[in-house]
């Protein structure tokens, strides 16, 4: 075999080799989402979702969990969505001439790359001790807020960078100070983007489990939540806390609680590309 | 002259922007004041020496190693999964694969990144650690290896995605010019491509790096809780992250020397992953330019 | 007094010195062309009379401008509201992607007008005088985005004019549009004509000789002459018009 015919060889050899890698990334999401569904399909009915958490397997359902969920996502997206927003808007529109600016885009990056788990001891001593707000929904709001501020933040330039530069000239030959160019005419145009940045700060959200954990959300709560103050779980915990047991029910449990937990990651994540796909087509400058 | 409006909305706005730069100060705030407590009662020579750390025992040890080590061995297991795989589909997808297949495989590979890690920590212990066991006897039910694995296969998106974006920022005319002269695409790859696009594909693997060493909970579910220092993957061991989840979810009174572990604890999982994620930055930051 | 004055107008970007000392006076009620080959200064000396040259960072301008007699640069006015009555159109439409409606409302929106009654007559006003009513008065709202270019930059401007600026500056309003909407929009500036001062930047001096009534030549950051149309294209006094007029250079 001559040397042109070996490098055919090893270049065929590789393609094989690729693909295969290629598709052992697929086949392994595809088991593992097979592997929860097969475990946990059987145990999801409707008083799964309505039940309270129990010492018996059986009986054990992902009410308050799901509740806890939802209020600390709530109130998580009313403190980071307006602060990150602002913060996009000032250092994608204002921000470019200041110096410090600069230092804050640097600064931001380095926050996206911190371990959430810091997130939580952050927020266990400011927001739970030092501000005396213990182990609330409140805290883990906050908490979880500055962990997905960064993403936002960056999400909201991107989105307000693609604005183009033509139709912020013609505001302002009208006439229109800085903010009314901002407020009518590049927001409302990069709507979309940060639209999908703040899906994606969502799903985020709802898939972290350690920075909650640490600020002291509880592993057993069987009320559901009736104010910020009160103590909480959520499904990411509630999942960690059957996977724990050796009780063969609850990992059937974890694995049905799983099931929900994707199907909203998923839709969430889905409901992101459309939105992106869509946005993208329409502002066809 | 601007109205007071504008200004006061470009002060509020800024205000918005500057908070992340009290959080930051905040983070190191936390993490250095209690550490300092902490080297207060504990010396540096045996948080950094010892090789036991057995804080919440009555025979109290306190040093890092053996969470560090346990870090160490899982992130490189992960690192071992993912680089491999995540390079060679990047090249995969750069240099051989067509338009459509890329705009179907890219994001599909990119949900890996998106699930929940307690549900990777569920699949480590509930599938592939009895998987695993078939073919090593021996191996215990909370182990690294199960962890490593699985924690690989999440980080592939990070190298393959990072390392394909690095790969197509390489300039058209250089791949032209190795075509030209005959090279078949796995020469063009590896000896054009991957070289020129190399501090992007590095950059990508130091973040996977950064990433791997601060995940907690495939590692809290599936590698047991017991500190270890050891680089044997079929033992169970804890990392510094699991440390820190061991101990918020007991009963620790506040200002217990036990509670200082937390801190000091995480301010070596910050201090890690700040010089990573920096160097990747500087890198980043070097060598864009040139191909600007 | 004259509308548009400006005395020993310098500018540079960064290290490069773009204009030098220009001075010209135009008068109200007339269409003056400002003519010249590419990248000498015109767009940027025509940005200077609404201080648009100063959204781009590294710019210096020394000099004066004046609008009715009214020091633009060193006096303390307020830039929006200078804006507001200097009415821009650009090279390329750049329609906001809004409905047609609202892109002609805008300019009256921002100044705080709300009452219907007045936007919608403003905004059918400013459509007639843009000759863009008849073709899409049947669905106004409907995006600015779906019109064609040539029906994008006759709606900019009427957007420009519902506000009802005394000058208008046109940056090549006509470049990027097919010859029967560039016809359409010549014979829109001839009218406009009584009503407003028109400046007009173009490259295309057949353009600048059917429609001016001053023409004013730019050659590498320099005003080279200023007279009648008809005299620069008849009669040019320097030799760089004369040169630049019969296609000696482009």
């Amino acid at each position: 075999m001559n040397n042109s015919q070996v490098n055919k060889l090893k270049d065929t050899a590789f393609k094989i080799f690729a693909i295969a890698c290629t598709f052992f990334g697929l086949l392994v999401l595809a088991v593992l989402l097979y592997d929860v569904c097969s475990k946990g399909f059987s145990r999801l009915s409707l008083d799964f979702i309505t039940n309270l958490p129990s010492r018996r397997p059986a009986n054990a359902g992902i009410y308050t969990a799901l509740l806890g969920m939802i209020w600390i996502l709530v109130l998580t997206i009313l403190i980071a969505f307006p602060i990150g927003i602002a913060a996009g808007i000032y250092l994608e529109e204002y921000g470019k001439k200041n110096r410090f600016a600069n230092f804050i885009e640097i600064n931001i990056a380095n926050l996206a790359g911190v371990p959430s788990i810091i997130y939580g001891i952050l927020g266990l001593e400011l927001f739970g001790r030092l501000l005396g707000l213990g182990n609330s929904i409140l805290t883990g709001s906050l908490t979880l807020s500055l962990l997905v501020l960064p993403l936002i933040i960056v999400s909201t330039r991107e989105a307000i960078k693609a604005v183009p530069k033509s139709i912020r000239e013609a505001a302002y030959g009208l006439g229109a100070t800085k903010w009314q160019t901002i407020y009518s005419i590049v927001l409302p145009s990069s709507f979309g983007g940060i639209l999908t940045g703040l899906i994606l700060a969502i799903s985020r959200a709802v898939g972290e489990t350690a920075p909650l954990i640490v600020i002291g959300a509880l592993v057993y709560v069987p009320f559901a939540p009736s104010n910020a103050m009160d103590e909480f779980t959520v499904l990411t915990i509630q999942i960690f806390n059957w996977v724990t047991r050796p009780q063969a029910g609850f990992v059937t449990n974890a694995a049905s609680a799983i099931i929900i937990l994707l199907l909203f990651t998923f839709i969430m994540n889905g409901i992101a590309v459309v939105l992106r796909n869509r946005y993208n087509k329409k502002t066809r400058f | 002259m601007i109205s007071i409006k504008e200004r006061l909305i470009e002060a509020f706005l800024f205000l918005c922007s500057f908070l992340t730069v009290l959080i930051t100060l905040g983070i190191i705030f936390v993490l250095a004041s209690e550490t300092i407590k902490f080297f207060g009662q504990v010396s540096f020579i045996e948080f950094f020496t010892e090789t036991e750390w057995t804080p919440l025992f009555a025979n109290k040890k306190f040093g890092i190693l053996p969470l560090v080590s346990g870090t160490f061995l899982v992130t490189v297991i992960a690192i071992l999964v993912a680089l491999p795989l995540g390079l060679t589909i990047a090249i995969y997808l750069n240099e051989y694969a067509n338009q459509k297949f890329t705009a179907v495989v890219k994001p599909l590979l990119e949900i890996l990144a998106a699930i929940p890690t307690v549900v990777y920590g569920f699949f480590a212990l509930t599938f592939v650690t009895p998987l695993l066991q078939k073919f090593i006897p021996g191996l215990s039910g909370f182990n690294a290896l199960s962890a490593g694995l699985v924690m690989g296969v999440m980080i592939i998106p990070y190298i393959s995605s990072l390392s394909e974006d690095a790969l197509r920022a390489v300039p058209k005319s250089l791949r032209e010019a190795a075509y030209g002269m005959g090279s078949t695409r796995l020469q063009t790859a590896f000896r054009v491509m991957v070289p020129a696009a190399s501090s992007g594909i590095i950059v990508s693997v130091i973040l996977a790096i950064s990433r791997a060493i601060g995940e907690t909970m495939i590692v809290a579910i599936a590698a047991g809780q017991q500190p270890k220092l050891t680089l044997n993957p079929l033992n169970s061991l804890e990392t510094i992250t699991t440390y820190i989840v061991q101990v918020s979810m007991g009963d620790v009174p506040r200002n217990s020397i036990e509670y200082s572990t937390i801190f000091s604890a995480g301010m070596t999982l910050f201090v890690f992953t700040f010089l990573l994620n920096n160097v990747s930055f500087w890198i980043k930051r070097k060598f864009q330019q040139k191909y600007e | 007094m004259h509308k548009l004055e400006a005395r020993n107008i310098n500018l540079f970007y960064g290290e490069k010195h773009a204009l030098k000392d220009i001075s010209i006076g135009i008068e109200a009620n007339t269409v003056t062309a400002f003519i010249g080959p590419s990248g000498c200064g015109k767009s940027t000396f025509l940005r200077c009379f609404n201080r648009m040259n100063d959204l781009i960072d590294n710019v210096k301008i020394t000099g004066d401008i004046l609008i009715d007699g009214r020091n633009i640069y060193k006096s303390k006015i307020n830039v929006d509201e200078h804006r507001k009555k200097i009415g821009m159109v650009f090279q390329k439409p750049n329609p906001f992607p809004k409905s047609i409606y609202e892109n002609v409302a805008f300019g009256l929106r921002i100044k705080g007008i709300k009452d219907k009654a007045i936007l919608d007559e403003t905004v059918e006003r400013s459509l007639k005088q843009a000759a863009l009513w008849d073709e899409v008065k049947d669905d106004l709202k409907k995006s600015a985005l779906s019109l064609s270019g040539g029906q994008q930059q006759r709606l900019c401007i009427a957007r420009t004019m519902a506000v009802e600026p005394s000058v208008i500056l046109m940056d090549e309003p006509a470049s990027a549009l097919d010859p029967i909407s560039t016809a359409k929009v010549e014979e829109l500036i001839y009218e406009l004509k009584s009503k407003y001062t028109i400046v007009i930047v173009t490259h295309n001096m057949q353009q600048a000789a059917r429609i001016s009534d001053k023409t004013a030549f730019f050659y590498l950051g320099e005003l080279i002459e200023y007279n009648a149309t008809t005299t620069i294209f008849t009669n040019p006094k320097k030799e760089q018009t004369h040169n630049y007029i019969t296609g000696r250079f482009g």
